[in-house]
């Protein structure tokens, strides 16, 4: 009985706290989900602040070939695989490689893609 | 027997009510519909952790493994918005060394240091662009010419484009510290009226 009545009031806990998660992410967070979820995984949160701690900008924006606005880039796993785009570190070397699936592909189901978290300014300049 | 077990039910009631009351407290004071800055996130909810920021999946497993936020921002200097992070005092103070290549690390930014003052039309101080902090970070080819023709007068800049995500809203906004900040690029007072007038009679007495 009060292990039940427990299990019931941490489930309300649970739902309550579910519910008022609505906060969207760091600011910069990058979700990928063009092709994801069409292929049955997670869609990708790129986390700009892990990134721009270790590299400056134009490491991937010039070298890697990242285009500068979201939604322009259109990579797929297999350019990942070849050492393309984020496989260009993500390769076991500089960073984990691709083996570790869950690591990347760790978006809620359903996410659309674009930057989250930011300060309201997610307008049609996403091209 | 009979006691115990009539005591701890009482026990249970008690503790249930004590958590049923915790937990309705703190949601009405987060629902409250009459706080001051109603629609701001409270410090509280800053710099969410994986698992609770919406985004992520939280029952997928390498979720919890992601790191959050706030433990690799602990070191950093704080800012007033974006990730309330000051990036640019972050690397002047050498809190962060991000690489210039993806593996050469003594690889160093060529610094281009020119400030581009733009006068503005409304009455805010007029934008002082510093390319100095700006190529810090990045490459000439990434502003120049897609998003910025590098000629004097040739960019039309507004601050309607910026907030659709253009011209400086490309990265302002999305990843470097947004528009609400006004002053840090409407920095260069303009001359006032009063200013004017001082320094005519200032002539007409010489």
């Amino acid at each position: 009985m009060f292990r039940s009545s427990l299990g019931k009031i941490s489930g309300f806990v649970v739902f309550l706290v579910l519910c008022s998660s609505v906060a969207y992410g760091e600011y910069g967070d990058v979700v990928l989900n063009k092709r994801s979820e069409a292929e049955g995984v997670r869609p990708v949160v790129f986390p700009h602040w892990f990134h721009r701690i270790r590299f400056r900008c134009k490491v991937c924006h010039t070298e890697l070939g990242f285009e500068m606005r979201a939604g322009a880039n259109d990579v797929t796993m297999q350019q990942i695989i070849n050492g393309e785009f984020c496989g260009a570190c993500h390769n076991g070397v500089i960073a984990w490689p691709t083996e570790n699936c869950e690591l990347c592909h760790s978006g809620k189901p359903g996410t659309k893609s674009g930057i989250y978290g930011g300060h309201e300014t997610l307008g049609p300049g996403k091209w | 027997m009979k006691k115990n077990n009539a005591m701890t039910g009482r026990l249970k009631i008690h503790l249930m009510f004590g958590l049923i009351l915790v937990v309705s407290t703190s949601v009405t004071g987060a629902d409250d519909p009459n706080t001051f800055n109603r629609l701001m996130d409270p410090p509280s909810k800053r710099n969410p952790s994986p698992m609770t920021d919406g985004i992520h999946d939280p029952n997928n497993n390498g979720t919890q493994l992601l790191q959050p936020p706030k433990e690799a921002f602990q070191q950093l200097p704080k800012g007033k918005s974006g990730n309330y992070i000051d990036w640019m005092k972050a690397l002047q103070d050498k809190k962060i060394n991000p690489r210039n290549d993806r593996v050469d690390t003594k690889s160093q930014p060529i610094i281009m240091d020119l400030n581009i003052v733009r006068e503005v039309k409304g009455s805010m101080p007029d934008v002082v662009y510093p390319h100095k902090q700006h190529t810090e970070w990045l490459d000439c080819a990434n502003c120049h010419p897609a998003i910025f023709i590098p000629q004097k007068g040739a960019n039309q800049i507004s601050m309607a484009s910026i907030l659709l995500g253009e011209k400086c809203g490309v990265c302002h906004g999305k990843v470097a510290f947004p528009v609400s900040e006004c002053r840090r690029c409407h920095s260069k007072p303009k001359p006032t009226k009063t200013a004017n007038k001082k320094n005519k009679s200032d002539k007409q007495a010489k």
